[in-house]
């Protein structure tokens, strides 16, 4: 169950760099190839960010698919599979994306007056 | 709890520990979103956070320290009851008067393999990690302080038993060995793919069970090719010695090859030809 430490990863990382701001939405990139479930993610949002600043935020999850070359034919082709199969029917297929983890974007609730503790921040 | 890495406050024990990296991370660029309709201004935040970056940095500076002392480390993983411990004891005893050798054994909880390991004669340092499944780099950074490898040693980074969890968390180790036994199904490198396409080497333990259960060896070989094309394979046996002068040799092979891959994460490893510590 390492997506429970995935994701207590992503509460820490969102009140570290932005302090005290309650959070409306976190949106995820969790390849498809990256070993991780998002529904098991989904599952231990609420839990960890109870009491936290992002208690109640609606997270989102991008989930890209992988891309692949086959190292036989050089065929280059989008693919969900952790080892997938080229079309030519050779295993020896090279993966080269679909394994992000990351924290792509939050959103703030800042209240009038008070802009919230945004380290780095640049607002127009 | 570090907010990266997940180190410290973790029910995590391997004695004093040296909780020492710095809490710098990537700037965060914020764009006005305007209002959202309630009494608030809604802000996005373009943060771009790898969640693996923070274990991946310290799996780096693990391997820095092992590569500065010549160590060179191995991380075993496998299934509980794969036979990882007892091929160690083999490995420390008869190996171990030609290469300096030295466990890190990580378990949830007991320290049972530990004393094993140091009963054929190697040091070595027990990681339990509670309720922890794997083990990520800053348990290792705190178990090496206190294993205190010595120069020119072969570190054995025995995984919690686990085909899972531990594929994801780089250590800074220089070869994963990716360990089954012929009582698992020959399937397993299809069944568990994020583990074996990183393993640099696939071993196969205890072959002296064959004849007793049904398991395909040259199905298994090509199942671990295909998850991951063109991996090293050795069958053993622990208890009655088959391949073991195989296994010594890759050994050999490691300690003597030239420092050259790079430390990442494991899933962006995937695919990359393995390193050639292959025996000469």
């Amino acid at each position: 169950m390492h997506e429970l430490g995935i994701t207590q990863s992503v509460v820490d990382a969102v009140t570290d760099r932005l302090g005290p701001s309650p959070v409306r939405r976190v949106r995820l990139e969790i390849g498809r190839l990256s070993g991780v479930v998002p529904d098991a993610v989904r599952f231990c949002f609420e839990l960890v960010t109870a009491g936290t600043t992002l208690e109640g935020a609606v997270l989102e999850i991008d989930e890209p698919e992988g891309e692949a070359r086959c190292r036989t034919c050089g065929t280059a082709f989008a693919t969900s599979e952790v080892l997938p199969l080229c079309a030519c029917g050779s295993a020896d297929v090279e993966v080269l994306g679909g394994a992000s983890l990351r924290i792509r974007e939050v959103e703030l609730v800042a209240r009038e007056g008070h802009p919230g503790d945004v380290r780095g921040a640049e607002v127009d | 709890m570090c907010a990266t890495c997940g180190c410290g406050g973790d029910g995590v024990r391997i004695g004093e520990a040296e909780h020492g990296h710095g809490h710098g991370h990537p700037e965060s660029v914020v764009s006005d979103d305007g209002r959202s309709g309630d009494q608030s201004h809604s802000r996005r935040v373009e943060l771009e956070v790898d969640l693996l970056a923070g274990n991946d940095a310290l799996a780096g500076r693990n391997r820095r320290r092992l590569d500065a002392a010549g160590v060179r480390a191995l991380n075993l993983m496998s299934s509980p009851g794969s036979g990882k411990t007892t091929l160690l004891e083999r490995t420390v005893r008869e190996l171990g008067a030609e290469v300096p050798c030295a466990v890190l054994e990580g378990d949830q909880e007991t320290a049972l393999d530990t004393d094993r390991i140091a009963a054929a004669g190697a040091r070595a340092v027990q990681i339990n990690t509670g309720a922890g499944c794997h083990l990520d780099a800053a348990m290792v950074a705190r178990g090496l302080d206190a294993l205190d490898p010595p120069p020119g040693s072969l570190v054995f980074v025995e995984n919690v038993g686990n085909l899972v969890c531990p594929a994801l968390f780089a250590l800074g180790e220089h070869a994963r060995v990716v360990i089954m036994s012929v009582t698992e199904g020959a399937d397993k490198p299809l069944k568990y793919p994020h583990m074996f396409r990183t393993a640099d080497l696939v071993l196969l333990t205890k072959v002296d069970l064959l004849p007793y259960v049904e398991f395909d060896v040259a199905r298994w070989v090509g199942y671990a090719q295909r998850a991951r094309p063109g991996v090293a394979v050795l069958e053993v046996s622990a208890t009655r010695g088959d391949g073991l002068d195989g296994w010594f040799d890759w050994l050999r092979g490691l300690v003597t090859s030239p420092v050259t891959s790079p430390v990442t994460g494991s899933v962006t490893t995937a695919g990359s030809p393995p390193p050639p510590p292959a025996p000469g």
